[in-house]
């Protein structure tokens, strides 16, 4: 796993979190919604703010392929791969 | 069932005060709020001043949650919040525990428009071929009861949320629409007010119509002159006014401090007939909403002591004062002692009738009358019916005790609303 990239995204979910969850709760694991307990709407917030952050544009697909924080880092990957 | 009903809170975000003690200070000492916008006269703007609230950088960090500010731009909401949050607090009560909302408070805060700011962000986006930019926020921030969704999510109220909109009338009518709602039982307490938006995209419709000011562009805290025989147009403005009104039982059983009673009030609409249109009021429908106010409040036209006037500054100020004069049956010194605070902080637009509630109930507590200023000169239709003693241009003491305050809107609508100082 890329660290740098890994806190990075993690800095993006951090502000979205509800206040129950901590940041120290977040691992490559986390289910966005079912584990950090993400509000559905602001997945929307958080895919601008990776495309923003890692200069990518990601597409529908890719957006439903991302339940977990692993997703998102391997999307991520991909994108980047393809630059 | 008709329950008496109190104002246990006030919160307040005026261009010439955020805050309850800035704002009484200012209106205390007759400090404007009104200020030159480089905006405006970039964009060629006739009138190039304006009534907006200063908010200092960090203050809506007590306010809003780091992600509510992401991507905030409807200046509307921060002030709305601001000032019902602050009521809230004011009237001793806090924001709800996330488990349970609290089924006995409700919200009625109007506006005339949300999140214009946020709504040209859209725009632009949407026409660029970007929709899908757009967050998940943008509809929240630029749906008119954006700002009672808000705030009710952060107090965490269970009663009837909801946004009214009747043009300039809007922050009195919400008094009264809260006001109803305790009397008749079906709740304990309301947080009443209402917000505007600041910016050339509110304010801009206004200066096209040729009502604003042209010539005070230099010396802005000039410009806004209801009364005034050198009155030129309104000045505009923006911010919000919030006052929680409560079930006397509620009050007393919490202990709550009372600013003023609310007796009552009355709404209706000239139907844009008999000289009434889509921006001048029908005189008779203005005068019976006064006279059905008394009515409803159940007091006397003489009872009256203070009017707290709707007067924008523009050529109808004279038909105003004449309107309360023909309602009340009353003249000369024998006139209501009269409060024109749009001198200090301009048309707040459906800001404006709860924002001038604020300063009209502080002064119950204030033990004072708020002075009017730039009426030195008062327009000879006002000073031939009217003893210029009763529009005082200075603060002086005096403990009111019954305040009518109305406020007219475009589409030829009309709310008067009447406090009383509290005595049990």
């Amino acid at each position: 796993m890329n660290e740098e990239r890994y806190h990075k995204l993690r800095d993006i979910i951090q502000i979205y979190l509800p206040e129950d969850v901590s940041v120290t709760d977040i691992s490559e694991k986390s289910h966005f919604t079912n584990e950090l307990n993400i509000n559905s709407a602001h997945l929307v917030d958080i895919i601008l703010d990776v495309e923003d952050a890692f200069d990518i544009m990601l597409e529908n697909e890719d957006m439903e392929q991302m339940q977990t924080v692993g997703d998102a880092l391997d999307i991520i990957e991909t994108k980047l791969s393809k630059k | 069932m008709n329950r008496r009903v109190v104002i246990t809170g006030l919160g307040v975000c005026a261009p010439n005060g955020v805050g309850l003690e800035e704002f009484a200070d200012s209106l205390q000492h007759g400090k404007s709020g009104i200020r030159f916008q480089a905006r405006l006269r970039e964009l060629n703007f006739g009138c190039q001043i304006a009534g907006e609230p200063l908010i200092r950088d960090n203050l809506v960090h007590h306010y809003f949650t780091p992600l509510q500010l992401r991507g905030l731009n409807a200046s509307g909401v921060v002030y709305g919040v601001i000032a019902g949050s602050d009521a809230w607090k004011d009237a001793g009560l806090k924001p709800r525990d996330l488990d349970k909302p609290d089924w006995e408070s409700g919200i009625v805060f109007g506006t005339g428009i949300l999140g214009v700011d946020k709504f040209r962000e859209s725009i632009h986006l949407v026409d660029d071929h970007k929709v899908r930019r757009l967050g998940s926020t943008t509809v929240l921030q630029t749906m008119a009861s954006g700002i009672s969704a808000y705030l009710g999510g952060i107090l965490g109220c269970g009663n009837q949320v909801t946004t009214n909109s009747s043009a300039c009338t809007t922050g009195t009518e919400a008094v009264l629409m809260a006001y109803d709602r305790i009397a008749s039982g079906k709740a304990e307490r309301m947080l009443a007010g209402s917000c505007s938006d600041s910016g050339p995209y509110v304010w801009g419709g206004f200066d096209a119509m040729r009502i604003l000011p042209r010539q005070y562009n230099d010396t802005p805290t000039q410009g806004s002159r209801p009364l005034s025989a050198s009155a030129a147009g309104f000045v505009p403005g923006s911010g919000a006014g919030a006052l929680v009104l409560e079930s006397l039982e509620s009050a007393k059983a919490r202990g709550a401090r009372i600013y003023a009673e609310v007796l009552g009030g009355a709404v209706n609409s000239g139907g844009q007939r008999a000289g009434g249109s889509m921006t001048a009021p029908n005189n008779e429908a203005v005068q019976r909403c006064i006279v059905q106010a008394i009515a409803q409040a159940g007091i006397q036209k003489q009872d009256v002591d203070v009017i707290n006037g709707h007067l924008t500054a523009t050529a109808k100020d004279p038909i105003e004062i004449r309107n309360w004069s023909l309602a009340l049956e009353r003249e000369g010194s024998e006139f209501p002692y009269v409060n024109a605070f749009k001198s200090l902080f301009g048309h707040c637009l459906a800001a404006a009738g709860s924002i001038e509630c604020v300063g009209a109930l502080l002064q119950f507590q204030n033990q004072c009358l708020f002075g009017n200023s730039n009426c030195d000169d008062l327009h000879p239709e006002v000073s031939s019916s009217v003893d210029p003693a009763r529009i005082p241009v200075k603060t002086i003491p005096y403990s009111p005790k019954i305040i009518a305050k109305a406020s007219f809107g475009f589409g030829d609508v009309n709310a008067c609303v009447i406090f009383r100082a509290f005595n049990d």
